[in-house]
């Protein structure tokens, strides 16, 4: 029984995962643009932005007709529900990634005036905190999801240090400002992709649990 | 949606004597799909359900105008045989109408009246219809026990497997589930699901949920004000019951009236 209910929800899982990895791409995108002064790299992570938009419309339809035709309740209502609010949060990563892109875009033939390692890391460190974020919603993992939210430590950690950085390039030479206003954007923009991560696998602590959980509350429980 | 269209009605007008029950219905229902017809009780649901298999001819006074085809086929010319039409037609109604009769008698009664015969042939059709409506493993061994003696919804989907038994292409389906407990409804909507692989299903219902549970077609009467039962809006079921056309349609399914 309801064969056809589990079918929809394996659909949505992977249409979740799709989304996951595209944001991942993006993500990854936007860092070799930076890195690498890479103009086409960081047009492609712009024009990627659409068709994770175009993903979410779709999976929201599809949300709204798993809502009217399975009527589902207790577990289900959490998981259609939380699916719904997961999709807002990796949409507006989608947003940020191609905002990443445009500063880098605008950097193109400009000398880097501060050493950008940490930019990286916090690429990395975002992009994992979605891809498990998604993974946890899948596998119904709590201890996994949990894991997301506390990770969300280590990139404001990344997001300090390049603040430290930009204030100790400006105090160095008021001339660099321009740049160090994009630096302290880019790592903001990186610093809330990780926010908006950490809501996402909060939502997959909703589905699997019926219960809300802010980070810090998961900070003290530990 | 892209589908073939199986049955149409062109400007269809009922009367049932001088009252007018239905006005000016105009609709195509799309083949191996199910369309739910909904409406508040008196707005002419089950008087358009009947139109299909000409059911409504049995009730004296009734004129039909316009046309509604089967296959492109206009099933009220003169010439249409009425039998044969509802072979292709079959009907299921709100409480399940077992005959008094073995199950398997219930079954093969159809399949003999269309000149089946042969012991071995009228044995795939018991199997192959109770199998269709998943009653076969729980009833293969009792096949002579009285009909009347199943639990209610094993009756309504023998009522079913009866109606597939003479193949037929079109499942019509008046309130099918309304006499059954939530778990019999629930095995019903599978079976609609499943069997629309296949059939063309047509439904009425009072039942909101169940309609946008089961179908892939919503179709709102409404009587106007001149108590002319009417199409009022009709379209995908997602988008019915998502985001309506009309007003009316909205208060109707979010329970506003009737």
């Amino acid at each position: 029984m309801r064969s056809k209910f589990d079918e929809e929800l394996l659909q949505l899982n992977n249409m979740l995962v799709e989304m996951g990895t595209m944001i991942g791409k993006s993500i990854e995108r936007a860092t070799n643009a930076i890195i690498n002064h890479d103009k086409k790299t960081a047009k492609k992570a712009i024009a990627a932005d659409r068709d994770i938009d175009n993903i979410e419309k779709e999976i929201e339809t599809l949300c709204l007709r798993l809502l009217l035709r399975q009527q589902p309740v207790a577990r289900d209502l959490r998981l259609i529900s939380s699916a719904l609010k997961m999709i807002t949060d990796m949409e507006r990563i989608g947003d940020q990634a191609a905002d990443i892109s445009e500063i880098a875009k605008s950097l193109i033939g400009k000398k880097y005036t501060m050493n950008l390692d940490n930019i990286p890391l916090m690429a990395e460190a975002t992009s994992k905190m979605v891809i498990e974020s998604i993974d946890a919603f899948v596998k119904r993992d709590l201890v996994l999801a949990k894991k997301v939210i506390s990770d969300d430590d280590v990139v404001d950690e990344l997001f300090k240090k390049i603040r430290s950085d930009v204030i100790e390039l400006i105090q160095k030479d008021p001339t660099n400002g321009d740049q160090a206003i994009d630096y302290i954007m880019i790592a903001k923009y990186f610093e809330r992709i990780g926010d908006h991560a950490t809501n996402i696998a909060e939502w997959v602590v909703f589905a699997i649990t019926g219960k809300h959980v802010s980070s810090r509350k998961l900070i003290k429980e530990d | 949606m892209d589908y073939d269209i199986k049955i149409s009605t062109k400007s269809v007008n009922l009367y049932y004597g001088k009252f007018h029950a239905l006005g000016d219905i105009t609709f195509d229902i799309p083949a191996r799909a199910i369309t739910a017809i909904i409406g508040p009780s008196g707005c002419g649901k089950s008087t358009l359900l009947r139109l299909f298999n000409r059911m409504n001819d049995l009730i004296p006074g009734v004129t039909v105008e316009g046309e509604v085809y089967l296959n492109d086929v206009p099933i009220y010319d003169k010439d249409m045989d009425v039998v044969s039409l509802r072979q292709k037609i079959g009907m299921v109604f709100q409480k399940p109408n077992v005959f008094p009769m073995s199950i398997y008698d219930n079954i093969v009664i159809g399949p003999k009246r269309h000149g089946i015969r042969g012991k071995r042939k009228l044995n795939e059709i018991v199997e192959h219809s109770l199998s269709q409506v998943a009653l076969w493993d729980e009833l293969k061994d009792i096949l002579n026990k009285p009909g009347q003696g199943l639990a209610m919804g094993q009756q309504q989907r023998l009522c079913i497997a009866r109606a597939l038994a003479v193949e037929p292409e079109v499942l019509l389906m008046d309130e099918s589930c309304s006499a059954l407990d939530p778990q019999s409804t629930m095995k019903i909507e599978d079976l609609m699901q499943t069997l629309a692989e296949k059939y063309t299903i047509i439904i009425v219902t009072h039942n909101m949920e169940q309609a946008a549970r089961v179908s892939d077609m919503s179709a709102f009467m409404m009587i106007d004000e001149n108590k002319i039962g009417r199409l009022h809006e009709y379209s995908e079921t997602s988008q019915m019951f998502i985001n309506p056309k009309d007003k009316l349609t909205e208060d109707y399914i979010t329970g506003r009236f009737g």
